[in-house]
């Protein structure tokens, strides 16, 4: 039996900065992982990615990540490499956490 | 030090050009991502976790003051203000942009550096000991023998699709490796046989990652005038004998261990005869020019008066020089390491400032001359010993006086997960932590002689397999969790380290090598018996009784 479809965020790498982007309910970026859209559908999910893969001007490796609505409503990464991609690494405060 | 003529100047320059192109047609989209990532790794660029990161080789791991400084240059200019020194006597960028990265390598180019084959499946950046051309063991200076090999192999067009990468180092101390010679694809010992002729030992092989080898002899001496055609044999044989069929058991490692050392020495002599004659002695002649560059400097003579005082009287002093020295093969002169180690700091990082201080401190004190350790370090190979205070006062301001060479805080640790995108778990927060641990406790230097080596995955750029305690972080289930091996040897007597059983979550991997630590302060027959030969002596279970208390109660 086929697994059941898990919530996901479309995540990529930006290609002139390098750094980590999200794909927004409208089809637009964001550095954010708190303005991704949540995708709950998996044939959308699908389709989206499609669409971020083909946008090469700006992304580099877009992939579906497994996150989950937290608190606040808003898109929260599942796996620890996630929340390091949406944060920054741990020794220097560098990365997202410092430009938030 | 090696310097770049007509022709190295120009190749180089043509090679940026091209890529400077190469980045204008993948921004302006006439390039796609999969042809360019290739050209781009060609050149030493990944994409990591968060950002690019540009991989810079400081060939055999020697760099003059100037070169130091352009390091530095590209950390402030277009970094954050700092680069990582790595297990392969790299530097790394955390956070190039693409549109800058062709700027940074026209930096490099005018200091005779370059990013070329630091990355894909290509011969590496060649690495050597750290203490060549000053070490008191070694039969001879592997810089020249190293740079020889870097010109052989930059753009070989037999090697530039090999079935993976391929990493060579050199030794001229067999019986004191400091270079992993055995834990390398090829590894070469200098050598000296009984005629008092200079030549090659080669090791074949060996390698890290997931099939942890320790590399077998595949000749015990080759003479100078046949090296680099035995190794084209070599690697030629490879290239086509090797697995493309399977990523994990591309590497030689792996042919050698199916095909058995026996047939690979049969197939290579076989190569080697045929290839031989198209050398014709240009590499003798070229190996002859290069050694000119590698003269030894002027060593001075002067009174050690103040270094002796300095001794007697400053016990900071004392205990940084006890700890980071190595015989010199000059009299009163020392191999200084620089600790670029401060506890609860990250392993291998230098901050442009103190990129800059260092090479101020060897043009002023130490010969124009710095080396890269594979064990992250700075080393200041020819410093007289009456200019030890003053490096140490210069040291000090810029915070790179630990004096913990070769002990418990003097950790080898990959980017790991904070950095890398292969990573399955963190490798520098654990580095961190374990190296604060023992400065809290202050029984480093009670310790002694202790290797700790981290990887974040099992690819093993940290080398944790041929640790004394090798620490291997991975992702279990959606958690962090390290596993413990010990009894690792990177030396000439290198050994794979042993599992000793289940891993642990990141809040407990920091107890568990205390407990490790005590248990060897226990097992030891006194403090002249090291880690390793206690560990030797005494075998994993004693050990295993201080890791796994519980279990341990358990059973009772």
């Amino acid at each position: 039996m086929a697994r059941a479809f898990t919530p996901k965020v479309i995540t990529a790498n930006h290609l002139l900065e390098g750094d980590v982007i999200y794909m927004t309910d409208t089809g637009e970026w964001t550095r954010l992982m708190s303005e991704a859209v949540l995708l709950t559908d998996e044939a959308d999910a699908d389709v989206r990615l499609l669409e971020a893969q083909q946008q090469t001007d700006v992304t580099v490796g877009a992939y579906l990540a497994d996150a989950i609505e937290g608190e606040d409503g808003r898109p929260s990464p599942t796996h620890f490499r996630e929340e390091f991609r949406r944060t920054g690494p741990s020794n220097y405060f560098h990365g997202k956490q410092a430009e938030a | 030090m090696y310097q770049y003529n007509d022709f190295d100047s120009a190749f180089l320059a043509e090679r940026n050009r091209q890529f400077r192109g190469q980045v204008e047609r993948r921004i302006d989209g006439s390039l796609t991502e999969e042809e360019f990532r290739p050209l781009r790794l060609m050149n030493g660029l990944y994409l990591q976790l968060h950002a690019y990161m540009l991989r810079v080789a400081v060939p055999y791991g020697t760099l003059s003051a100037d070169q130091m400084d352009t390091l530095a240059v590209l950390a402030e200019k277009w970094d954050k203000g700092y680069g990582h020194f790595t297990t392969r006597q790299n530097i790394q960028y955390n956070w190039p942009k693409l549109n800058d990265v062709p700027d940074m390598l026209d930096e490099l180019a005018k200091v005779n550096m370059h990013a070329i084959q630091t990355s894909g499946n290509t011969i590496r950046n060649v690495t050597a000991d750290h203490f060549a051309g000053a070490a008191a063991d070694e039969v001879a200076d592997p810089r020249p023998v190293a740079e020889l090999i870097r010109q052989w192999s930059t753009d070989h067009p037999e090697f530039q699709f090999l079935p993976r990468k391929f990493k060579i180092a050199v030794s001229g101390a067999a019986n004191n490796d400091r270079a992993v010679i055995k834990a390398h694809d090829i590894g070469l010992y200098i050598v000296e046989n009984d005629a008092g002729e200079i030549g090659y030992q080669l090791v074949v092989g060996g390698g890290l990652g997931r099939t942890p080898m320790i590399g077998k002899v595949l000749k015990d001496f080759i003479k100078q005038e046949d090296l680099l055609s035995y190794l084209e044999a070599t690697v030629s044989v490879w290239n086509l004998l090797g697995r493309r069929d399977n990523k994990y058991k591309a590497r030689i490692k792996i042919t050698v261990h199916e095909h058995g050392i026996d047939e690979i020495r049969e197939r290579v002599e076989e190569r080697f005869q045929a290839i031989r004659p198209t050398f014709g002695g240009i590499d003798l002649d070229m190996f002859e020019d290069i050694k000119t560059f590698f003269a030894a400097p002027e060593f001075k003579t002067a009174s050690t008066e103040a270094y002796d005082a300095a001794y007697d009287a400053d016990p900071m002093f004392r205990s940084w020089v006890d700890a980071n020295l190595s015989a010199h093969k000059q009299d009163d002169y020392s191999i200084v390491t620089i600790s670029l180690k401060k506890h609860g700091e990250t392993p291998g990082d230098a901050t442009a400032e103190q990129m800059h201080a260092m090479a101020d401190i060897a043009r002023q004190f130490a010969h124009n001359e710095l080396r890269i350790s594979h064990e992250q370090n700075v080393i200041l190979p020819h410093v007289h010993k009456s200019d030890l205070p003053a490096i140490y006062a210069a040291l000090k301001e810029q915070e790179l006086h630990t004096a913990n060479i070769g002990l418990v805080s003097d950790i080898i640790a990959c980017p790991g997960m904070d950095y890398c995108a292969l990573a399955t778990a963190r490798s520098i927060p654990v580095a961190q932590q374990i190296a604060s641990r023992f400065d809290e406790l202050k029984i480093e230097h009670d310790i002694g002689h202790l290797q700790i080596k981290i990887s974040g995955c099992i690819n093993a750029c940290g080398h944790h397999h041929v640790g004394h305690i090798g620490i291997l972080g991975l992702d279990r289930a959606g958690v962090e969790n390290y596993q413990i091996t010990l009894g690792g040897d990177a030396t000439s007597t290198a050994a794979v380290g042993q599992r000793v059983g289940p891993g642990f979550a990141y809040d407990e991997i920091v107890p568990a090598i205390e407990r490790t630590v005590q248990g060897y302060l226990e097992l030891r027959e006194g403090p002249e018996e090291t880690f390793i030969e206690t560990f030797r002596r005494v075998g994993l279970a004693p050990f295993k009784a201080f890791i796994y208390p519980e279990a341990q109660a358990n059973a009772a």
